[in-house]
C-alpha cells in the first residue's frame, strides 16, 4: 500500500537554518487514511506542508520523507508533484494571462510520457465533470488562475486542480480558511469525492468545522515543531472544548 | 531624462518636400514562406556591389537596378544627409559604435553565391530550426546556405487574387515602372529622407520592399504576406515599404516569420511608411526573429488622415539590438492609431523598441501597449513619445508599458516622453515593472510543471492578450519560441 513516511524531520527557513520551525516530526500516512493535523498558529504547520513540497524558502535540515519508502527529499519540487504529491495551498498564487483550464492541462500534459498527446476532447469532458460536482461555472476556466478570485474561489480552484490531477498524497493546508459554511461543503464534498484506498490525505486546520464534513481517521496535535498527541475524530472534538491550554499544561508537567 | 531627439523628433518636415519619382529597385525581398518549402529555382546571382559605402557603390546600384536619374540623385543626396547626421549615441546605445559601415555589404543581388556551408551553421540555431519544425529546404535558406528560396507560385496566386478587387501588391521596382504616379506621391514623405541617421541610409541603398495599392472602399480580406515574394539573400536588408490604403480601404500586412533568420550581413535598416486615406485601415504585423549578430534599426511610420485608423502590430524576438519606434501621425480629424508592442531580450540582446503617436487634428486618439521581456541579462527598452499641440481639442492617448525581468541580472528601461499642451485632452499613462516570483514558479512547480515550463508559462502569460491580437499561426508559433527562448533561463 502506498505511504508517505515523514521521519524525524527537522525543518528551518533557508536562511535561518539554525532556528527549527518542524522539531523532530514522525507521522505515516496510507493511502485510504485522512489524518488531521490541528495546533494553534505558529507551531510548524504551514512549514511541514510546504517543506514536504520541496518549496526553495525551507530547509529540511535532518530527518527523511519518503514516499513509498523512497526518499523523495532529492527530487525537485515539480518531480514530488508528478510522483503524486499535492499541496493545496493556504495562498495560491495568481498566474496574471494564463487561464485555469490551460494551466490545468498543462500540468495534466506534464505527466503524460514524451511525445504522448493529450486528447483535448477527454480533457475537457473530464473538467466539465470535475466542475459540475465542485459547483463550478463553466465561464470559471477561462479566467487567470486566482487573478482576482475569492478566498472561496481559490479554494475550489485548488481542489478541481487536485480532482483533475489525482495525485496519491494530498497535503491540504489550511483548505478551510476564508470559507463560508456553503463553500466548506462544496470543498469537503470535492475531497470526500476522492476518498478510498488510493488516496490518502494529510488535512492541516485550525478548527474543528471541516472535520464535521471530512470525518479524519486520525487526528494529530502539533506544537511547538512536533506531534504532542495523537488519536481519533473525538480528541478534534475535545480540542474543540478544551482548547490548546490543556494540551500545553500536559506538557508542562510531562 | 532627457527626451530623445532624433528617431524620435516630430517630424516637422512632413510632407513638405516633393520628390520626383518613376523607376527603380530589382529586388523583391522579404520573409519566409513557411510552406512552398518545394519551390526553388537555381538562380544565378549577377551583382554584388562589394563591402564599403561610397557615392560609387550608390553609382553601381544604381546602375545595376537601371534606375532613372533622378533616383540616382535622390540616393545621392541621401548619402550626404547619412554622413552629416551622427550616431545618435547622445540617446541611444554605444553599442550603436560597434557597427563598422565599411565591412558591409550594401548591395548583393542575384548573382552572389553564399558563401557559408551547413557545416558552418552554428549548432544552436540548427537546433531550433529543428524544435521549430521548419522543413529542410526551408533551414538550409534561412541559414543562409542555400541563396534561392522562391515561392512565385504562391505569391503570383495571392497576387492574382487581390487583383480582382484592383489592389496592387508587388515589389517597389514594379511599382516605379508601373504605378510612378501612385508611389512618387506618398514616397518619402511620411519619413523623409532626413528623420534620423538609419533612414538617411536607408534611402541611399535601398533595395526591395513591398508596394501595396488598395483603391477606394475595398476590403482586402486575406492579409497580404511579405514572405510570399522572396528572392536574394539579402532580402529586407535595406528594404523600402509603401503601402498606401485609399479612402474607406481595409488592408492587412505581415512582415517576417518566427524562425530565427541567420543573415550573412549584420546591418539591416528598412524603412516602411503607411497612408490610410479618409476612413481606411491598415493594420502592419510585424514578427521579428533576426540572428543575434544583426543591428536591426528600423523606421516605421503611418500618416492616418479623418477618420482613418492605423494599427502596428510588432513583436520583437531576435536581433543583437532593435532599435524600433512604430508611429503614426494623426493627421485628420478623429483619426485612431494604435501600437501593440511585444519585445523579449535575451543574453546579448538590447530590444530597444517603443512607439511615437504625433497628434495633429481635432478629436484624434492614440493607444500604444508594450510589453517586454527580459531574459539572463538581455535588456529591453521603451521608449515613447506622445505629442498633442496646444491648439488641438479632444485628443486622448493611452500609454501602458509593462515590463517582466526573469533574472536577477536583466534590465529594463523606460523612457517615455509625453507632451500635451491644452486643456481638453485626456492623457493615461501606466507603466509597471515585475518579477516573476519565487512563489509563483514553485506553485507551478508543485502542480506538475518543470521551472522551465513555468517560466514559459508565466511569460506566455504576460503577454497572452497582446499576443491573441496576433493572427492564428503567428501566434502559435510565437508561443513556441517563447517556449525556446525560456529554456535556457533557468538553472
Amino acid at each position: 500500500m502506498p505511504s508517505l513516511e515523514i521521519r524525524d524531520l527537522f525543518v528551518a527557513l533557508s536562511a535561518t537554518p539554525d532556528k527549527p520551525i518542524v522539531k523532530g516530526l514522525t507521522l505515516t500516512i496510507r493511502t485510504g487514511e485522512v489524518h488531521a493535523i490541528m495546533g494553534p498558529n505558529g507551531t510548524g504547520k504551514s512549514t511541514l506542508s510546504k517543506a514536504i513540497a520541496g518549496h526553495p524558502d525551507y530547509v529540511i535540515t535532518s530527518g527523511d520523507v519518503l514516499l513509498d519508502g523512497k526518499s523523495i527529499l532529492a527530487m525537485e519540487p515539480d518531480q514530488r508533484a508528478r510522483a503524486g504529491i499535492f499541496l493545496a495551498f493556504q495562498y495560491p498564487s495568481e498566474i496574471p494571462g494564463v487561464t485555469i483550464a490551460n494551466f490545468v492541462r498543462a500540468a495534466v500534459q506534464a505527466r503524460l510520457a514524451e511525445g504522448e498527446d493529450l486528447d483535448a476532447t477527454a480533457y475537457y469532458k473530464r473538467l466539465y465533470s470535475k466542475m459540475d460536482l465542485l459547483k463550478i461555472d463553466r465561464k470559471f476556466t477561462s479566467r487567470a488562475v486566482n487573478e482576482g478570485f475569492s478566498g472561496g474561489e481559490k479554494k475550489r480552484c485548488e481542489i478541481l486542480q487536485m480532482a483533475m490531477l489525482e495525485p496519491t498524497f494530498a497535503l491540504m493546508d489550511e483548505t478551510d480558511s476564508g470559507l463560508d459554511i456553503d463553500a466548506l461543503r462544496i470543498v469537503a464534498e470535492g475531497v470526500e469525492a476522492m476518498r478510498g484506498d488510493k488516496f490518502g490525505v494529510m488535512l492541516i486546520t485550525h478548527y474543528q468545522r471541516l472535520l464535521d464534513y471530512i470525518v479524519p481517521d486520525f487526528v494529530h496535535v502539533m506544537y511547538d515543531g512536533r506531534i504532542v498527541k495523537s488519536g481519533d475524530k473525538s480528541l478534534a472534538l475535545e480540542l474543540e472544548a478544551k482548547g490548546y491550554d490543556w494540551i500545553k499544561q500536559e506538557l508542562a508537567t510531562a | 531624462m532627457k527626451p530623445p531627439s532624433d528617431l524620435l523628433a516630430p517630424p516637422d518636415a512632413l510632407l513638405e518636400s516633393e520628390v520626383d519619382t518613376s523607376v527603380a529597385m530589382e529586388n523583391p525581398t522579404v520573409g519566409i514562406d513557411q510552406t512552398a518549402g518545394d519551390f526553388t529555382y537555381d538562380v544565378k546571382y549577377a551583382y554584388d556591389a562589394g563591402s564599403g559605402l561610397s557615392e560609387d557603390t550608390i553609382r553601381y546600384i544604381s546602375d545595376v537596378k537601371k534606375e532613372a536619374s533622378w533616383i540616382l540623385d535622390f540616393r545621392l543626396k541621401a548619402y550626404q544627409t547619412f554622413l552629416s547626421k551622427p550616431m545618435p549615441t547622445h540617446w541611444a546605445t554605444k553599442d550603436l559604435e560597434n557597427i563598422d559601415f565599411n565591412k558591409i555589404r550594401y548591395y548583393l543581388s542575384q548573382g552572389t553565391k553564399p558563401k557559408r556551408t551547413w557545416d558552418e551553421v552554428p549548432d544552436d540555431i540548427k537546433k531550433t530550426f529543428e524544435r521549430l519544425g521548419i522543413p529542410e529546404q526551408e533551414r538550409k535558406f534561412l541559414a543562409g546556405v542555400e541563396a534561392q528560396f522562391d515561392s512565385e507560385a504562391a505569391y503570383s496566386n495571392v497576387k492574382d487574387i487581390v487583383a480582382k478587387q484592383g489592389v496592387i501588391f508587388c515589389n517597389s521596382t514594379e511599382a516605379l515602372r508601373e504605378h510612378p504616379e501612385l508611389f512618387r506621391k506618398w514616397f518619402g514623405k511620411v519619413i523623409p529622407t532626413g528623420d534620423n541617421k538609419f533612414s538617411a541610409l536607408n534611402s541611399a541603398v535601398f533595395s526591395g520592399g513591398s508596394f501595396i495599392y488598395v483603391p477606394k472602399d475595398v476590403k482586402v480580406a486575406m492579409p497580404l504576406q511579405a514572405y510570399f515574394r522572396i528572392n536574394a539573400e539579402n532580402f529586407g536588408q535595406f528594404e523600402r515599404t509603401l503601402i498606401i490604403a485609399d479612402e474607406g480601404a481595409e488592408v492587412t500586412y505581415m512582415e517576417g516569420c518566427t524562425a530565427p533568420k541567420f543573415s550573412t550581413s549584420t546591418l539591416h535598416s528598412a524603412v516602411v511608411e503607411l497612408v490610410a486615406l479618409k476612413g481606411a485601415k491598415i493594420q502592419y504585423i510585424t514578427v521579428q526573429n533576426w540572428a543575434n549578430n544583426v543591428f536591426n534599426l528600423v523606421t516605421k511610420r503611418a500618416i492616418a488622415m479623418e477618420d482613418a485608423e492605423v494599427k502596428w502590430i510588432d513583436c520583437n524576438i531576435g536581433s543583437r539590438l532593435t532599435m524600433k519606434y512604430p508611429g503614426v501621425i494623426l493627421k485628420g480629424k478623429r483619426a485612431r492609431g494604435e501600437v501593440i508592442s511585444i519585445a523579449l531580450a535575451n543574453d546579448g540582446q538590447h530590444q530597444d523598441t517603443g512607439a511615437k503617436m504625433v497628434h495633429a487634428a481635432d478629436d484624434t486618439t492614440s493607444v500604444i501597449v508594450a510589453k517586454s521581456i527580459s531574459v539572463g541579462q538581455g535588456r529591453s527598452t521603451y521608449r515613447g513619445v506622445v505629442h498633442i499641440p496646444k491648439h488641438l481639442k479632444g485628443c486622448k492617448n493611452n500609454t501602458e508599458c509593462d515590463a517582466l525581468l526573469i533574472n536577477s541580472n536583466s534590465r529594463t528601461d523606460t523612457y517615455p516622453a509625453i507632451v500635451v499642451r491644452g486643456d481638453t485632452h485626456a492623457v493615461q499613462h501606466e507603466a509597471s515593472v515585475s518579477k516573476i516570483s519565487e512563489d509563483m514558479i514553485f506553485y507551478m512547480q508543485q502542480r506538475g510543471l518543470t521551472e522551465a515550463q513555468a517560466m514559459s508559462l508565466a511569460v506566455n502569460g504576460f503577454v497572452n492578450d497582446l499576443v491573441r491580437q496576433f493572427p492564428m499561426e503567428y501566434s502559435v508559433e510565437l508561443k513556441r519560441l517563447i517556449d525556446l527562448e525560456m529554456e535556457g533561463s533557468v538553472g
